[in-house]
């Protein structure tokens, strides 16, 4: 007999308002070597509990399906190893499994994200000239293919305390979606402005920088550094600075 | 009585990945109303997965490149078994789908400033740069990193949800309805609420991605149970070419849990090296005769092409024979592991860590990340362990290679799930620009034909009835078997006996399995309720996986030669006077899976004289 391993882990349903209902319940399984959360949950699905829902796709950290709460701390399933969370984990404790907490429940481990492709759809797209063959730099690509390289994961919005524990889904945008501004905004071609938008109905302001989202993406976008503070500083130069609303003012900018 | 919702669309899509979300598009732009119905949710489907890039001869990085090539690359490829229409119309319209995309918002890699062509000519800085890959003469795939399937599906996706398109996430089709002989809709349930819906469309594009979870060995998801190939199969549509399922030769193998996870042929496309237990670069000993010409025979050769590569500049050297087509490089690992020579966890080595470091980060950076993080090896150190994994299928539903519509009117298929333009073996980059040149094409004609119809069919309630009992039957089901055993054991059997290398005996032991296996899959339990049950969701696909490998079984019992992708140890060479020229057709007729081979269309004079002259003599 191999070692084996206790996950404890969310089961329920949200009842009529909404609110999620459910135990957590332990399930034992023996470890093969170098497996990650996901095998072991698919095991537990395999062996005891065939109606365990969880959400994944390719596991190889690539589709940002399998987001969820790993000893309390947002992850991909798919991309955690067992043998690191072993050590995480205090000797003779089990395995905490928990879904997504800022968003609500759909059942067990799978929680419902409706919220971010409702609010996908508001940002206005890219308009670039109608001309084909584009021509730009390798070093303008590096800027907006960091922003492109997230997965949609939502563990950074998951984490982000102003929707957490502030709960302001209709106020504020969070991080994926500042991710999703810069992109655009400082995609080398494009012609639209967004700003108001970032200022007022996506609510900028209210993040104040605590770069928790940066230390959850598992793609390693700098949200914080990259997207979020230069989104600031042009949203604070737009509308903010003197001498710029002067300028505009004056037709000097646009 | 069931609760059953009913919706209508002009135009119904099934399969959210590039090709659906690229015919769904294009059906919205000609005014359709359009239904995009996907299993998972927006944004990853498969497609996401895709890594070393998009094949289209925009000839930027050499200007040598031209659709002519392209198509002779391809067809070269597929060993002469593609339908040369769809060749043709993809090696001509792949540069104009990735310059849209690009106009959509994707951001492929550049090329540098100070480039010269093979003339000598100075390239174009700052235009779309494009890499090599196994089988493309020239430096032809699109890319961003090894992250070309994400770039392409967000840009596809940002594009859709402004395009007025309804989405359905999260529902499983199960069923299409024909009425009077054209497919008048789906049945599907919706995977999150266990809720029951029918769908009436005008026209029907399937798009629905691929099969290889039928192989424990794959480098696909869970979404590859081929449900989509059996949807069209039970409506009556011809299937072709289904032998061929293109093992790719390096798939992650150790540690177990991450077995079959791909490892992008972009790493030998940088210079990554193949070596066995002794340390021997094997590929040279494995170059077929049709591509004698093309590859370098020794060491020197080979880095020259590949100092070539690193410096930027036009090849002038014959690649390394690690490029050679996926079919031949798997087989040549199966090889090295039969002849005892196999790396520690029985597969071979793959090696670029002679690169420099930061190089290999930067251009492999979803390599590095997954290597360092599942197998905790560091490629920019020490090499890979590699091996065969089951990564697509060549096979699929029939079209015509202009409208893409199957043999059942109305139905229309397009991306993996179609076959054609692939033949007996997929060149690498050629399923992306598939999925946006066939896709819009199936959007275009399927919106097309919608809007010369009036009304919908109706769709009948005995059909509808029969759908939906069989649906919830597992649910009502008290005593049965874990559906995960049943999966789990029809792929290791298909692994065993349908996989790499064949033989008539095991494919025929094979199909007995399945009868067997289907058997099983009946009388599954998998408990609990409608609401996000994995579980009975499982049950309900072993049916479809069945069909599939039962397809693919089949099909390869009745070709006894080798070629491509399909290898038979009793049948080991090519037969050009026959099985060259035909492709085999699969279809349900009474309730019972018939096959016929039919010979493959006639190629055009104009374009057989672009096709290599000794390749075809040889396969007269
Ligand atoms: C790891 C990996 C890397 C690859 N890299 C490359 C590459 O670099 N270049 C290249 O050209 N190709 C590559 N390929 C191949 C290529 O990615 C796929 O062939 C292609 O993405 C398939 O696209 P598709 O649109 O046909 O289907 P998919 O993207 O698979 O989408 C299928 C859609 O159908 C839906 N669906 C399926 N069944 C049902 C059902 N019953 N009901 C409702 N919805 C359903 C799914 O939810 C999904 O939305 C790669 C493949 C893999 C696995
Ligand atoms: S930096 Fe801003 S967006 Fe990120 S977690 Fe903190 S408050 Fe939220
Ligand atoms: S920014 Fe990072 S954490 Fe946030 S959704 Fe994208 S990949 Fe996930
Ligand atoms: S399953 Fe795709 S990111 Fe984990």
């Amino acid at each position: 007999m191999g070692r084996e391993v206790t996950f404890r882990v969310f089961r329920g349903e949200p009842d009529e308002d909404g609110v999620p209902k459910g135990e957590l319940v332990d399930y034992t399984v023996e470890m093969d070597e170098g497996m990650v959360v996901l095998d072991v949950i698919h095991k537990i699905q395999a062996e005891s509990a065939p109606d365990l829902s969880c959400r994944w796709n390719c596991k190889a950290g690539k589709c940002g399906s399998c987001s969820a709460e790993v000893n309390g701390k947002a992850r991909l399933m798919c991309m955690t190893r067992m043998a690191d969370i072993e050590e995480e984990t205090p000797e003779g404790e089990p395995v905490l499994i928990k879904p997504m907490q800022a968003f609500p429940l759909v059942k067990d481990l799978v929680a419902d994200v409706s919220w971010a492709y409702e609010l996908n759809k508001t940002i206005p797209p890219l308009t670039g000239p109608e001309e084909k063959d584009w021509v730009f730099s390798q070093e303008e690509a590096d800027r907006v293919q960091e922003f492109r390289s997230c997965i949609e994961c939502m563990l950074c919005v998951n984490t982000c305390h102003v929707l957490r524990e502030h709960n302001m889904f209709d106020e504020f945008a969070g991080p994926r979606f500042f991710v999703r501004l810069a992109d655009l905004e400082m995609h080398p071609m494009d012609a639209g402005d967004r700003l108001e938008m970032v200022k007022d109905d996506l609510g900028i302001g209210y993040c104040n920088i605590t770069r928790c989202c940066t230390d959850v993406c598992p793609a390693g976008i700098n949200i914080t550094d990259n997207a979020i503070i230069p989104l600031k500083e042009r949203v604070v130069t737009e509308y903010y600075d003197p001498l710029a609303i002067l300028a505009k003012k004056l037709g000097l900018r646009k | 009585m069931t609760d059953v919702r009913n919706h209508q669309y002009d135009v119904l899509v099934i399969g959210a990945g590039g090709a659906g979300l690229r015919a769904a598009i294009e059906a919205t732009r000609d005014g359709a109303s359009v239904a995009v119905i996907c299993k998972s949710m927006l944004g990853k489907a498969h497609t996401v997965m895709a890594e070393g890039g998009a094949a289209a001869a925009l000839a930027n990085k050499d200007p040598r490149d031209s659709w002519q090539t392209h198509f002779r690359d391809t067809m070269k490829g597929g060993k002469y078994l593609n339908d040369w229409r769809m060749a043709e119309i993809h090696a001509k319209e792949s540069p104009d789908r990735i310059r849209e995309l690009e106009q959509w918002g994707a951001i492929f890699d550049r090329i540098p400033p100070g480039l010269k062509g093979a003339d000598g000519k100075p390239l174009k800085a700052g235009t779309i740069s494009q890499r090599n890959f196994g089988g493309h003469t020239y430096p032809r795939l699109a890319h961003i990193g090894d992250a070309t399937g994400l770039e392409l599906i967000r840009t596809l996706q940002d594009r859709g949800i402004h395009s007025g398109m309804d989405v359905f996430m999260e529902y499983t089709v199960r069923r299409l309805f024909t009425t009077d002989g054209r497919v008048s809709g789906c049945f599907a349930y919706n995977r999150a609420d266990g809720t029951l819906h029918t769908f009436q469309g005008k026209t029907t594009i399937l798009a629905t991605g691929g099969i290889t979870r039928c192989w424990a060995v794959c480098s696909g998801s869970w979404e590859y149970t081929g449900e989509g190939h059996a949807l069209a199969y039970w409506a009556g549509a011809e299937m072709g070419d289904m032998e061929f399922v293109q093992f790719h030769p390096t798939g992650m193998i150790w540690p177990p849990s991450v077995r079959g996870i791909l490892v992008t042929e972009g790493v030998r496309g940088e210079g990554g090296v193949l070596t066995n237990s002794e340390g021997e670069r094997f590929m040279f000993n494995y170059v077929p005769e049709m591509y004698k010409n093309e590859f370098a025979d020794t060491q020197q050769e080979a880095q020259a092409w590949v100092d070539e590569v690193i410096a930027d500049v036009t090849a002038t050297q014959r690649r390394p024979p690690e490029l050679l087509t996926r079919d031949v490089v798997a087989k040549a690992i199966n090889s090295e592991k039969k002849a005892g020579r196999a790396s520690e966890h029985g597969g071979v080595y793959l090696d670029i860590s002679w690169r420099d470091e930061e190089q290999v980060k930067k251009k492999l950076p979803g390599m590095y990340h997954q290597f360092k993080e599942l197998a905790a090896v560091d490629i920019t150190k020490e090499p890979m362990e590699v091996g065969p994994t089951a990564h697509y299928v060549m096979g699929g539903v029939k079209v015509d290679p202009v409208t893409q519509e199957s043999s059942v009117p109305g139905l229309y298929a397009a991306g993996e799930a179609a076959t054609g333009l692939h033949g007996a073996n997929r060149l690498g980059g050629n399923s992306l620009t598939d999925l946006l040149t066939f896709g819009k094409r199936a959007g275009e004609y399927a919106a097309k034909a919608a809007a010369e119809t009036d009304g919908y069919l109706e769709i009948s309630q005995t059909d509808i009835d029969a759908v939906v009992a069989e649906t919830l039957a597992p649910l009502n089901r008290q005593e049965g078997e874990n559906p995960a055993k049943v999966v789990e054991d029809l792929r290791e059997m298909m692994q065993e006996k349908a996989g790499i290398i064949r033989t008539g005996a095991l494919l025929e032991e094979a199909l007995a399995d399945l009868d067997e296996l289907e058997a099983r899959g009946e009388k599954t339990a998998p408990g609990g309720g409608r609401i996000y049950n994995p579980g009975w969701h499982q049950a309900l696909e072993i049916s479809a996986m069945a069909d599939i490998s039962r397809m693919c079984a089949l099909s390869a019992l009745a070709r006894e030669e080798s070629r491509g992708a399909h290898t038979r140890d009793d049948f080991p060479v090519p037969d050009r006077s026959h099985w060259g020229k035909v492709n085999s057709v699969i279809w349900l007729e009474e309730g019972e899976m018939k096959i016929r081979h039919d010979p493959c269309p006639p190629i055009s004079a104009e374009l057989r004289a672009l096709l290599d002259a000794s390749d075809l003599s040889e396969e007269e």
